[in-house]
């Protein structure tokens, strides 16, 4: 859907400008926070073409759009854009109408015609699309920033998702894409380049928190002819989806960083790994490396000067350990992704045993605006030693789930009470699990924890790649570090005993624990494996792998102990211990359970509390009644 | 692993010419490897031995090495899958929300287990690690359908839409159209 007439080839900083030029006016209007659209001369409606709202069939909705504007002879005046993630999938499909960011939720095709009636015509926000903070209040929010789930973010590495359409280079480049690249190449020494990423404090967003510029200098500092830069695009951990939705909605921003990465460090070719499992992500990519090799952006000479560099893509298989870097590159080299002792580190013997950089998709797409807007600019938010802004991709028990990017060192309450509304069907708050199978549970009592890479690390959990999965009061959390486990033991690659033996063990005392025929020595036992594994596993994979488990134990110990001594879960999920049954005197015989059950157990007449109750044998304890019992009756 | 479906396949099937053709295109060598597998399973559906053989000699690598790969990556698989291939998200987020209860409810309603294909071959089942669209948990895909925020009452709906869908597939092809 690009420019018509053949691209010409961008030799010159003029020539790139000149491309912004072209677009400075589409980008003005869907900048513009305010508007009267009846009198505006052109309007953007923006429809949210990314993997969450496609399932949601965000495509009908576009097309439903683009036949209304037809319908209306609005062609000239009215574009229809699909553009990358809001970040708020939750209220899914969305659709954002500019000038004045009109936010729209849940657009269906039919909805398409009256917001063009109703609101491109005649001036009025269609009322019952927009956001409800609170579903039975009349209230209603209308601009994208007023709502409750953006205040408090700052979008730097997605600030041009949901605003660019992602398979148009020229919307890109009007949203300065490139000119960081121009500037790096054309006025900065790669030495420059590096001590601004350096004095930017930038740290790995994959999980590590390794400084970036360090890692940078130490690639740039080996001899070698031949270098590579990659990009860790395999998203693995489970919960954790804000690479996909950079590389969905933003893919030049990671194109241009690992070319600015490729002239620090004197590399000439970069290879993406991306999971075979992101199939738009995929494609989009492959569209946007076509499109600057056609413009020149990649390729030789670039900017006219003898700096060449090229992207190609690999596609990875379905195995989570190819997200550690050696076994990644194993994997790119067309092998199994096993990994091997480090060191060397790839900086020195990489990729085909050449010196290599790899940073993951989130690292880069903060490269450019560090570059283009300065290291100071970049510090001014986060913390000292965790300066900058971290997506987390908020999902679970909460009201509101999607993405949000905000300054690291937010305190965890800010982001699930604040943007996330809090615990569904009013429940309470019982943990946070961030830093994925790696990573470790947040209790209650410490949801003022700044979520910065040591506050995390210092109450046992980590900040991994960013997933952030809220767990409400019906969690059981051995049964959390259970599934954790059973992942990591699943996606062991077997190479080293700690990590394949030992993980197998634990997981086998928490299978005991779930069935509740656990021992208190049980507890000791897999302390005891857990500090062994990780001081022994030969990667990341397996040194990490035992934190969920160490972490509900040191903050959920009591639990473990009720499956243990009690043959009880607190939480009513372990099915082999639970035993669901309704108290005749809490109940108020409303029938509420009985609907919800699934397999018809719950037996009763509505107003005689004293006839309810649940067939034992017909019950498949999923947990429905008590979920939905106002009068907490359904007990176990 | 035995399976009538693998007996289809011989050396000269014409399918082996398209991927003559992507192997001929640069990427008849080792560190192809999976870019190669990739498209194998694209056209074959699933990875049998005499796939693993062809692209072994076509790439030069040895069989078991082939073979080493196809085992060691989820994606690849050694036997069919189903005409409608349901995919169950057990990626976290999706847990926590009760993928499951889903899981067990398609397992009981179709008679298998994760890995396995119905005897009629219309429907196999497999359990992911993550999609990636954790804020519409549970999410279940069949081929690139994706279906989220399910429940077990979306579940049943979309087993018996699958199972009419399958039955009128095959009362097509019983009457020879198309």
């Amino acid at each position: 859907m690009s420019a018509t007439h053949a691209p010409t080839r961008i030799k010159t900083l003029a020539d790139l400008e000149a491309i912004r030029e072209q677009g400075a006016s589409r980008l003005a209007i869907r900048r513009a926070a305010e508007a009267n659209l009846p009198e505006a001369p052109e309007i953007h409606i923006l429809v949210c073409g990314d993997t969450g709202c496609r399932t949601n069939s965000a495509l009908d909705t576009r097309d439903a759009f683009e036949q209304a504007v037809k319908e209306q002879g609005l062609g000239d005046r009215v574009k229809v854009v699909t553009v990358g993630c809001f970040g708020f999938c939750r209220m899914g499909p969305v659709v954002v109408v500019d000038p004045g960011q009109t936010f729209y939720c849940h657009v269906r095709p039919e909805h398409a015609p009256v917001i063009i009636r109703e609101h491109i015509l005649g001036g009025r926000p269609v009322e019952s699309l927009l956001f409800a903070p609170k579903p039975k209040d009349k209230a209603r929010v209308e601009r994208m920033f007023d709502l409750p789930f953006y205040i408090g973010q700052r979008r730097t590495a997605l600030r041009n998702c949901g605003m660019i359409d992602p398979e148009r280079i020229d919307d890109a480049i009007a949203a300065d894409r490139y000119f960081a690249l121009a500037k790096a190449v054309l006025e900065m020494t790669p030495e420059q380049v590096i001590d601004e990423v350096k004095r930017s404090g930038l740290r790995g967003r994959g999980g590590g928190g390794f400084p970036t510029g360090r890692k940078w200098e130490l690639a740039a500092a080996v001899k070698g002819d031949v270098k590579y830069v990659l990009c860790n695009a395999d998203e693995g951990d489970p919960g954790a989806f804000m690479d996909r939705s950079v590389l969905e909605g933003d893919p030049h921003a990671v194109l241009e960083a690992m070319a600015i990465a490729g002239y620090a460090v004197g590399a000439s070719q970069g290879y993406i790994y991306v999971r075979a499992e992101y199939p738009l992500a995929v494609r989009r990519l492959e569209n946007a490396i076509r499109q600057a090799r056609e413009l020149g952006l990649l390729g030789k000479n670039i900017f006219g000067t003898d700096f060449s560099f090229d992207i190609d893509l690999r596609l990875g298989a379905g195995a989570f350990v190819c997200g550690e870097e050696t076994a990644l590159i194993a994997s790119i080299e067309g092998q199994r992704g096993l990994p091997r002792p480090r060191p060397p580190f790839p900086a020195q013997a990489g990729l085909w045993g050449k010196p290599t950089l790899n940073n993951n998709v989130e690292t880069y797409a903060n490269i450019p605006y560090i570059i283009l807007h300065g290291a100071d600019a970049f510090r001014s938010v986060g913390t000292e030693k965790s300066p900058g802004t971290k997506v987390f991709c908020l999902a679970g028990d909460v009201v509101n789930t999607g993405l949000v990017e905000v300054p690291l060192g937010t305190p965890l309450r800010d982001i699930v009470f604040g943007m996330g509304g809090g615990i569904r069907g009013g429940r309470q708050f019982k943990a946070a699990q961030t830093g994925g199978p790696s990573g470790g549970c947040i209790p209650a009592h410490l949801l003022d924890t700044p979520m910065d890479y040591e506050s995390l690390t210092a109450i046992g959990s980590m900040m991994g790649s960013g997933g952030l999965i809220v767990m409400d009061d019906m969690t059981c959390m051995v049964d959390v570090a259970r599934f954790y486990l059973q992942f990591t033991q699943d996606e062991s690659c077997g190479k080293c005993p700690p990590c394949r033996i030992g993980t197998k063990r634990m997981l086998e005392i928490l299978d005991r624990i779930v069935e509740g025929e656990g021992t208190m020595e049980d507890l000791d036992e897999l302390e005891r494996l857990a500090a062994g594994i990780k001081a022994t596993a030969l990667c990341g994979l397996g040194q990490t792998a035992p934190n969920p488990v160490l972490s509900t134990l040191r903050y959920f110990r009591e639990e473990y102990e009720a499956h243990v001594r009690d043959k009880h879960c607190p939480a009513g999920r372990c099915k082999a211990i639970t035993q669901f049954r309704i108290d005749q005197e809490l109940c108020k015989a409303c029938n509420v359970c009985a609907r919800n059950c699934p397999v018809e157990a719950i037996h009763g007449e509505i107003r005689k509390p004293e006839t309810f109750y649940i067939d034992a044998d017909a019950c498949i304890k999923c947990g429905n009644c008590a979920s939905v019992c106002k009068f907490n009756a359904v007990v176990w | 692993m035995t399976n009538s479906a693998c007996k289809g396949i011989t050396p000269d099937d014409p399918r082996f010419a398209e991927l003559d053709a992507f192997i001929q295109d640069g990427r008849a060598s080792a560190e192809f490897l999976i870019a190669v597998l990739h498209k194998a399973q694209q056209i074959f559906g699933f990875l049998p031995e005499e796939v693993q053989r062809h692209v072994a000699a076509a790439l030069q690598v040895p069989p078991s090495e082939v073979y080493g790969v196809v085992t060691f990556y989820n994606y690849f698989t050694l036997t069919p899958v189903g005409k409608y291939p349901i995919n169950v998200c057990m990626g976290t987020a999706c847990y926590v929300r009760g993928a499951g209860r889903i899981l067990s409810l398609i397992e009981e309603e179709l008679g298998i287990k994760p890995g396995e294909v119905t005897p009629d071959g219309m429907f196999s089942l497999e359990v992911c690690r993550c999609l990636g669209a954790c804020s519409l948990a549970p999410v279940v895909t069949v081929k690139e359908e994706v279906y989220s925020q399910m429940d077990e009452a979306g579940t049943r709906k979309l087993l018996a839409d699958l199972r009419r869908r399958a039955e009128a597939a095959t009362a097509v092809g019983a009457t020879g159209g198309e």
